[in-house]
């Protein structure tokens, strides 16, 4: 009689050790999905826009919760190391547009094409690089995507063409992918992203004519978060309707704090280009809580209420959990969940940038020119030398 | 090669065959860490230390009264006096309304007024293009571009627009009125896109002239001539010496000659050459060689690239003088590295050993 009332206060112990939440899924049923009403999109030169209604999976929902949260997690913990100087140089953080990466890349395949400038730690991670080699290339080890000789500002992956630092330069590379995406016959298109600041270079205009006037495949985004920097877009553009910009080139302004908004709109987007109907612009209403850089403390050009508010009422991974909350797709419980597993996997990835190894010297030569033998680099004076190989 | 543009750059050379004494082999050890490659364990440690130590001139009295300031304080100082003597000039660029990302044109606005102190659109071919045209009419153009790394777009308006200008149009018209500033030069975190200096890019290019001081004192004197000369200039700033150059600065307005290099440290066995923040490593490789070779240097800060101050580099016909080929000490044939920017740059340790091996030459 003891040994069973032993055994049996030890089953009960262990069962109250589980966590509640794995006891509460359970016995909860989930619905499979859920119909939301999306914002309508301002159209440019278009008949019909993106749907008003879309349709969110269970298991899609989680997979773009758990994106959103790990790319926030990410750029916290990058601000974290920065304060603590493991991480120098510049450091551009999307805290605050998740929303844009994890909905472009839901709205597109994997053999598409992205390129965007420099506050791409975001895409980097959706286009498919682990955490831990972002990080990495962050502290300029030789486990960064770059083998550490990039930085924050350069990183790539496949089907992913950076990471530019130069405003406005990657525009017109964007072009040139998507020309070889039409070449190339296989129905690719390309994303080419760039903010508010950079729509006022003269190379984006060069662009918009080249891609309208060969019909490239190529889907022009303008992040629009309302800051260049630090000034407003008020005060830099003389029109602020960046998605008519492109002029001969269809636009639409989609609410770029809504994931399911972002997703419709690039589904749709992708489409038309896809029918070979030419280049397509969208604007992506969006916002970024920290300053320009970590050299921007952010409130100076703005008023802390505004991002208040902003975090308040439109934070994409709050609209998500809401929606599929009161819908539900999920439990609070369950998404508190992939919150800690997303921490752990973040701290494991700080944990490894820091201690990884920087890239040995020898390295400082390589990759310069493509080339077979090996040859010299002139160091600092004549008599220094190093090896570029390629 | 295609790098020229990321060098901060100095020259040695050797004009007479001096003490033959060798060296006796690193006393301060210590010192020579900056070499080392990082190694495993323990490599992922904190940097780091200047390569430099600003070396303040003595405090010139032949201007007036003197206030301490930093670089960039003597810059706003000198654009002060341009805006106050000349009613056409004007400032514009990104940023400069609040006072620019490094303070240059603090307070400038309030005081001359939203007409002459004004924000441009993200756009550097059409700021440079946009002051060329000021300058043509007549006005005074002081445009600033954010960083030197972004000058690109704008290096087709400069060289051939600005450079041109007067030569076209058979000096009918010219855009001398305009000058052009940007923060240069490497700055220990910088990378690829915040740390170049474009100078050589544009030294082979006749009709316009780049200027780079390497002091609050010589800054002031050299911009407030940069902006008063009939020629188009190029004035760049050593973004690293903004805030730890300090030094006793006249207040009322005063120029330095463009053109003219400037011997800072007579001496007879080598001759060093160097521009901006380089002057200030060499100075120190000058008394390292001192002290340990027996070698005196002579210590000569161009000041202007283009035009340069030949007669003063070349005082005799010195190519057949030399005791030793001239040594070019200068970053790496690679871009700007993000990580390895510590080896990247021309030290005073890679300055020390090329003087070295010209002696033994």
């Amino acid at each position: 009689m003891r040994k069973m009332l032993a055994a049996v206060s030890r089953v009960l112990a262990g069962a109250a050790q589980k966590p509640a939440s794995r006891v509460l899924i359970a016995s909860r049923n989930f619905a499979n999905d859920a119909t939301f009403e999306i914002k309508r999109c301002d159209l440019h030169r278009l008949e019909e826009g993106p749907p008003v209604t879309t349709v969110l999976t269970r298991e899609d929902g989680l997979k773009y919760y758990r994106m959103m949260q790990t790319v926030r997690r990410m750029e916290l913990k990058a601000d974290q190391l920065y304060k603590q100087k493991i991480i120098r140089g510049f450091c551009h953080l999307c805290d605050g547009q998740e929303a844009c990466c994890v909905g472009l890349e839901a709205g597109i395949n994997p053999t598409d094409h992205l390129i965007t400038a420099y506050r791409a730690h975001g895409f980097t991670f959706t286009r498919g690089l682990p955490v831990r080699t972002i990080l990495a290339e962050l502290t300029g080890r030789r486990g960064g995507c770059a083998k550490g000789k990039g930085g924050s500002m350069h990183m790539y992956a496949k089907n992913f063409y950076g990471g530019n630092g130069i405003v406005g330069a990657q525009v017109p590379l964007g072009a040139g992918i998507a020309l070889a995406c039409k070449y190339n016959g296989k129905d690719e298109v390309c994303l080419t992203l760039y903010g508010d600041g950079a729509a006022n270079q003269g190379q984006i205009f060069e662009a918009y004519n080249m891609a309208a006037l060969w019909k490239l495949p190529c889907i022009f985004i303008c992040e629009n978060n309302r800051y260049g920097m630090g000034t407003s877009v008020e005060r830099a553009a003389a029109s602020t309707d960046y998605y008519k910009r492109g002029d001969f080139i269809p636009g639409l302004r989609v609410d770029g704090m809504d994931i399911l908004c972002v997703r419709e709109a690039t589904k749709f987007a992708a489409a038309y280009c896809r029918s070979g109907k030419g280049p397509i612009l969208m604007e992506l209403q969006t916002y970024r809580y920290h300053g320009h850089s970590m050299s921007d403390p952010g409130v100076s050009y703005r008023t802390r209420e505004e991002i208040q508010e902003v975090r308040s009422k439109s934070d994409p991974i709050m609209l998500l959990k809401d929606r599929m909350v009161n819908s539900n797709l999920a439990s609070v419980e369950e998404l508190k969940e992939i919150d800690v597993e997303v921490r752990k996997e973040i701290e494991d990835a700080a944990q490894f940038a820091t201690a990884d190894p920087e890239p040995p010297l020898e390295e400082l030569g390589y990759h310069i020119y493509s080339s077979d033998p090996p040859f010299e680099v002139r160091g600092a004076n004549q008599w220094i030398k190093f090896k570029s190989v390629s | 090669m295609a790098a020229v543009a990321s060098r901060t750059a100095g020259l040695l050379r050797l004009r007479a065959a001096g003490a033959e004494r060798r060296w006796c082999g690193p006393r301060c050890a210590g010192l020579v860490q900056g070499f080392l490659p990082p190694g495993g364990e323990g490599a992922a440690q904190k940097r780091r230390v200047a390569h430099f130590t600003f070396q303040p001139d003595p405090e010139s009295l032949q201007y007036g009264q003197t206030q301490k300031m930093n670089l960039f304080q003597s810059i706003t100082s000198a654009l002060d006096n341009s805006l106050a003597k000349d009613p056409t000039a004007v400032i514009f660029g990104e940023d400069v309304a609040f006072g620019g990302v490094f303070r240059c044109t603090v307070g400038l606005r309030d005081k001359y007024g939203k007409d002459r102190v004004f924000n441009t659109p993200l756009c550097e071919q059409g700021i440079v293009g946009f002051g060329i045209g000021i300058a043509v009419t007549g006005a005074t153009a002081i445009a600033e571009i954010q960083f030197a790394d972004y000058i690109f777009p704008a290096f087709d308006q400069i060289v051939n627009e600005a450079a041109k200008y007067r030569y076209r149009s058979g000096d009918l018209f010219n855009c001398g009125s305009l000058t052009i500033r940007a923060p240069w030069g490497c700055v220990g975190h910088g990378a690829l896109y915040h740390s170049q200096s474009p100078e050589a890019f544009f030294a082979h290019c006749p009709g316009i002239k780049v200027v780079i001081p390497r002091s609050p004192f010589q800054a002031k004197g050299l911009l407030l001539s940069c902006i008063e000369d009939k020629n188009p200039c190029i004035f760049f700033e050593p973004k690293i010496l903004y805030r730890a150059a300090v030094e006793q600065v006249p207040v009322e307005p005063y120029k330095i000659p463009l053109s003219q290099a400037e011997v800072i440290q007579e001496g007879s066995d080598v001759t060093l050459v160097a521009w901006g923040t380089q002057v200030h490593v060499i100075r120190e490789v000058a008394s390292m060689a001192r002290e340990k070779l027996g070698v005196s240097c002579e210590i000569i800060d161009l000041r202007t690239i283009v035009p340069w101050d030949v007669d003063t580099v070349c005082k005799e016909e010195c190519f057949l003088n030399l005791e030793a080929p001239i040594s070019r000490v200068c970053g790496y044939d690679t871009p700007f590295p993000h990580i390895f920017e510590p080896f990247y740059i021309p030290d005073k340790w890679k300055c020390y050993d090329a003087l070295r091996k010209m002696i033994n030459y």
